[in-house]
């Protein structure tokens, strides 16, 4: 599979990105509580880009290392940037109305998580969860 | 904007979710579920997972605010169905779904709320 883009400007958008990262994670072949997690994971991002980066994208493709295969999703935005990570990252904090779980909870069920972020300059975050 | 189906069954109303949740579908569900409690004077609320395949922190944060509505109008709410590989991941997200009743299936859940968890 080569790498997929997609827009996340509407809540339809958020339903398309989980599908594509559910067909993704199905090739390359990942347990069912392991594309959930992944599935669960992205919702939550492309959910943060569309609420806090005012809408962005989703690159979706899969990735091997040596023998493994894996899924990684990138969802990016030229939004405000995130000024204060750690307290991003921390379980319960939130600048909205929702429960500060997204961010904390997207890392605790992949496997990589890196989040390139400064204030002023939109933020992407990068997932890879790997078949085991 | 597609909204989802709340049947009156007896003194309960079932929402029985077959749909890709949308937000929007989401917090629709919220408002209509609050409306037809309050209109039917109904007794229970079971809302059937069973074809989600996931649940992120809004769509949990939608069946808590439902649970805790639903008390405040005198009824009492069961979510059924809920598949394994969800509430695994449920677990490690870090939403507890504390104070939310939940059964194995839409049978169960019903029995559940006619045997009086309705009442307590
Ligand atoms: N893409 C982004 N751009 C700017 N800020 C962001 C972005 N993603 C997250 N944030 C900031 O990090 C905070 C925490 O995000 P997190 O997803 O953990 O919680 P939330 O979205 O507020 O609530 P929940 O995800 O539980 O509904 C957000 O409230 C927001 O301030
Ligand atoms: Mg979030």
């Amino acid at each position: 599979m080569s790498a997929q883009e997609l827009a996340i400007a509407g809540d339809a958008d958020v339903v398309r990105v989980r599908q594509a990262v559910r067909a993704a994670a199905v090739s390359a072949k990942l347990s069912l509580v392991d594309q959930t997690k992944l599935v669960t994971a992205a919702s939550e991002l492309a959910r943060n880009t569309l609420t806090y980066g005012g809408g962005g994208g989703a690159v979706v493709e899969e990735v091997f290392n040596g023998l493994r295969k894996g899924v990684k999703a990138i969802f990016h935005d030229k939004g405000p940037g995130i000024a204060d990570l750690q307290l991003a990252l921390t379980d319960g904090y939130t600048s909205g109305s929702g429960m500060g779980l997204g961010l904390g909870g997207a890392r605790r069920l992949v496997d990589e998580f890196t989040i390139d972020t400064a204030p002023g300059d939109g933020t992407t975050v990068t997932v890879v969860k790997w078949a085991r | 904007m597609e909204r989802l189906p709340i049947l009156k069954i007896g003194s309960m109303l079932l929402v029985s979710i077959q749909v890709d949740l949308r937000d929007d579908m989401v917090i629709a569900l919220q408002e209509d579920l609050a409306d037809r409690i309050v209109e039917t004077g109904a007794r229970g609320v079971v809302i059937d997972i069973t074809a989600l395949d996931i649940v992120d922190s809004f769509t949990g944060r939608m069946l808590a605010t439902v649970a805790a509505l639903s008390r405040i109008l005198d009824a009492e709410t069961v979510v059924v169905g809920m598949r394994p590989a969800v509430a695994i991941t449920l677990v490690e997200l870090g939403l507890s779904l504390d104070g939310i009743k939940t059964a194995l299936n839409v049978e169960r859940g019903m029995r559940l709320l006619s045997l009086g968890g309705a009442a307590t």
